[in-house]
């Protein structure tokens, strides 16, 4: 795991003081609201429906166990007790006060965490794969990648104030992608090329938001060394062109399109000329540096599937069923990765309480080396567990209410905040998941669905993803009623869709049984090998509509 | 009385500046003692009579690039460029442009929203003077120079990135 020196400490403290004085200009009135604003976003500071929100970065889905025990202390002494990971490997605090927000970034600054550009228009977090590091298959681990990337976006000079909040996302596997690259701003993927060199292949103008868009591939091998100097090309282009006129119209995907990605290509290819040759230009020196902080934790030689974990696994279906549902193939023979699921029924997706969250710490020290990930679908990751012990994790897991086998299914879901947090909201997305839990809660039926992403937001802003779900559920407003526009056929991966939008909206007691009927329709349709998304694009959009909007006999 | 912020020094802004739709006479601009800031397509329809005059400088705003002032620059000692709202932010790039691409060594002003928690990313891509917004101290802008002292990026006042440093 990266490990800041005097350099990086120097530059969070003095971020953390720079912000200081913003809050207590703000606070003594030499600050206007509106000046504050965009500021405050830029340390990850939003006000909220009911109180502020403060977004902390967690960089690359990494957090060591000292990290988490430091955030599950500050909610104890700045907020309610809970902690709540988002759909971007970030971590809220749903009740600070204002006034309080710099010693809190204080205190996660002694342990190397910031929340620099977690909102606002500049660069964000950059996120990965959860599993980077220790899944079989990958190309090269993409964490240092992330970690150069960080550094360079961080207070970045000329990108501070983009025409619209600018994403990136990395990826290094070529058979999944679990990072959602081509919903990104700028997705990078990690190849070898014929002569066996890293480098990346370059998607631009992806995302979500009321216009959701497939990224499409500017270059299709990008050295390593030239990383940064493309990323710088990239966003000067986007700084000068993007439009500002409207707000609506301001993310990169809209001048992509507007120019078509071929135009945009070219005009990142004649800027980056004047870039290339730099000293901005990657050393292999700093690529090694910061590779030499991801290396492999100290694995003990095993074989794959011990005798008593089979054993165990024989003798005991539900943790046999958990085993299959919730653990990856390792890339150590002996060792699985775990998943925690926080998916209960009657809790936010991605709420944690301060003590399961010391918990959880707790784990990852005696079985995962002391780190956790953070996932994109609101999990965390023990990524290096060994086999012989996963009976014990899952143990001590259920306790803690973190085993529901149910990851990648239904259940599963991501879910955005939604109108019982957020200001920008226009529904409550919570009781929706809540209620299409409590109506899928037997564990054979779900398992007899299969593999289902259900994915809720609750406005146009897809914090929820809904437009990348099997289903994906919105909340809109009609005439001041919260109301419910379902989705079908999206999908995140390697074969990004975005889903089609079904008909007219639901009220909200009506969606667990609307939900019920698209997976009727599904199941009833489906051959043995097809996933939901498969079964859609067979039969089309028809028999689902028909079913939903059947008048009652 | 505005006030204008240079080399780090805090003095009045006599300057006057020109209305973006400005049409009046060229004679009159030149005649003035106090230093002048035209806006950049009449400074452009009228370049030559400019050039030789020490008290005219030009002003860009957010929406105009820089690139039709790469042939004077050797012959310009004052480009201003506006930033309308401090969240609009093409004019770093237009800075670092003037600066790293084309060698601009006179004064780049930044003018119009300018407010202490920007001075230090002004600086960075290539500004050395600052007409700060009316209602604000420029005294305590000032200090906005100086919010960091360290740098992960290459940029204008910083060729080599912190990793060919650390």
């Amino acid at each position: 795991m990266y490990k800041y020196d005097e350099y990086d400490r120097q530059i969070v403290q003095e971020r953390t003081k720079q912000f200081r004085g913003q809050t207590e200009r703000f606070i003594d009135g030499t600050l206007d609201g509106d000046d504050f604003l965009p500021l405050r976003l830029q340390n990850g500071l939003y006000v909220q429906r009911l109180a502020p929100m403060l977004r902390v970065a967690i960089p690359y889905g990494m957090l060591s166990s000292t990290q988490l025990r430091k955030l599950a202390q500050v909610s104890l002494d700045y907020d309610k007790g809970y902690v709540h990971f988002t759909t971007r490997q970030n971590v809220q605090f749903n009740w600070p006060e204002i006034k309080d927000v710099p010693d809190i970034l204080e205190e996660l600054n002694e342990v190397e965490m910031h929340a620099t550009q977690t909102s606002g228009n500049c660069i964000r977090n950059t996120t990965t794969d959860q599993f980077s590091g220790s899944i079989e298959n990958e190309v090269i681990d993409s964490r240092p990648y992330c970690e150069i990337i960080r550094q360079w976006s961080t207070l970045h000079p000329e990108f501070a104030f983009l025409p619209r909040k600018f994403k990136i996302a990395v990826n290094a596997c070529p058979d999944v992608d679990r990072a959602a690259i081509a919903f990104h701003d700028i997705g990078l993927e990690i190849i070898k090329n014929e002569q066996g060199e890293i480098g990346f292949k370059v998607f631009a103008g992806g995302g979500l938001g009321r216009t959701p868009v497939v990224g499409s591939e500017i270059r299709s091998f990008l050295p390593e060394k030239d990383l940064l100097t493309y990323l710088d090309s990239i966003v000067r282009v986007y700084n000068m062109h993007g439009r500002r006129d409207n707000k609506f119209k301001a993310r990169i995907k809209i001048l992509v399109k507007a120019l078509t990605p071929a135009k945009f290509a070219e005009m990142v290819e004649a800027e980056w000329q004047h870039h290339k040759d730099t000293e901005v230009q990657l050393t292999q020196a700093e690529i090694d540096r910061v590779k030499s902080f991801f290396t492999a934790p100290d694995y003990a030689k095993l074989e794959d599937n011990p005798t008593t974990f089979v054993e165990i696994k024989a003798s005991n279906s539900e943790f046999e069923n958990w085993v299959a549902r919730n653990t990856n193939t390792h890339k150590i023979s002996g060792y699985s990765i775990v998943t925690l699921t926080l998916k209960k029924v009657g809790i936010p997706p991605g709420d944690v309480t301060a003590s399961q969250a010391t918990a959880v710490a707790a784990l990852a020290d005696e079985y995962s080396f002391g780190e956790v990930r953070i996932s994109h679908e609101q999990n965390i990751v023990l990524a290096d567990v060994r086999q012989d012990q996963l009976f014990n994790v899952w143990q001590k897991a259920k306790l803690l209410g973190f085993t529901t086998p149910n990851l990648g299914m239904l259940t599963d879901m991501i879910c955005c905040p939604g109108g019982d947090y957020c200001g920008l909201a226009n529904a409550k997305s919570i009781p929706v998941a809540e209620q299409i839990q409590l109506k899928f809660d037997d564990l054979d039926y779900l398992y007899d669905i299969g593999k289902l992403d259900l994915n809720i937001s609750g406005c146009m802003n897809a914090c929820g993803h809904h437009h990348i779900g099997d289903i994906g559920v919105l909340g809109v407003d009609k005439r001041g009623e919260e109301f419910y526009q379902v989705s079908i056929g999206g999908r995140s991966g390697r074969d990004a869709t975005i889903g089609k939008i079904l008909g007219p909206s639901f009220a909200r007691a009506e969606m667990a049984n609307v939900i019920e009927k698209i997976i009727n329709v599904y199941t009833e349709n489906r051959t043995e090998e097809e996933l939901f998304v498969d079964t859609y694009r067979r039969v089309g959009m028809a028999p689902f509509k028909e079913r939903v909007y059947a008048k009652a006999n | 009385m505005p006030k204008l912020i240079k080399n780090a020094v805090v003095s009045d802004n006599t300057c006057q500046t020109l209305d973006k739709e400005f049409s009046g006479s060229v004679e009159d601009i030149i005649a003035s003692q106090t230093g002048t800031l035209v806006p950049k397509q009449f400074w452009l329809a009228n370049v030559s009579q400019f050039l030789e005059n020490d008290n005219v400088g030009v002003w860009l705003d957010s929406d105009e690039g820089p690139e039709e002032l790469e042939p004077y620059l050797n012959k310009l000692n004052l480009i201003a460029i506006n930033f309308p709202k401090f969240a609009d932010g093409r004019g770093y790039s237009y800075a670092r442009i003037l600066r790293d691409r084309f060698g601009y060594e006179g004064e780049l002003r930044a003018m119009g929203d300018i407010l202490h928690d920007q001075m230090y990313y002004l600086k960075r891509c290539g500004f050395d003077a600052y007409a700060v917004r009316e209602d604000k101290d420029a005294d305590i802008v000032l200090e906005g120079l100086s919010d960091f002292s360290e740098c992960y990026q290459a940029s204008t006042d910083q060729k080599l990135p912190l990793f060919r440093r650390r």
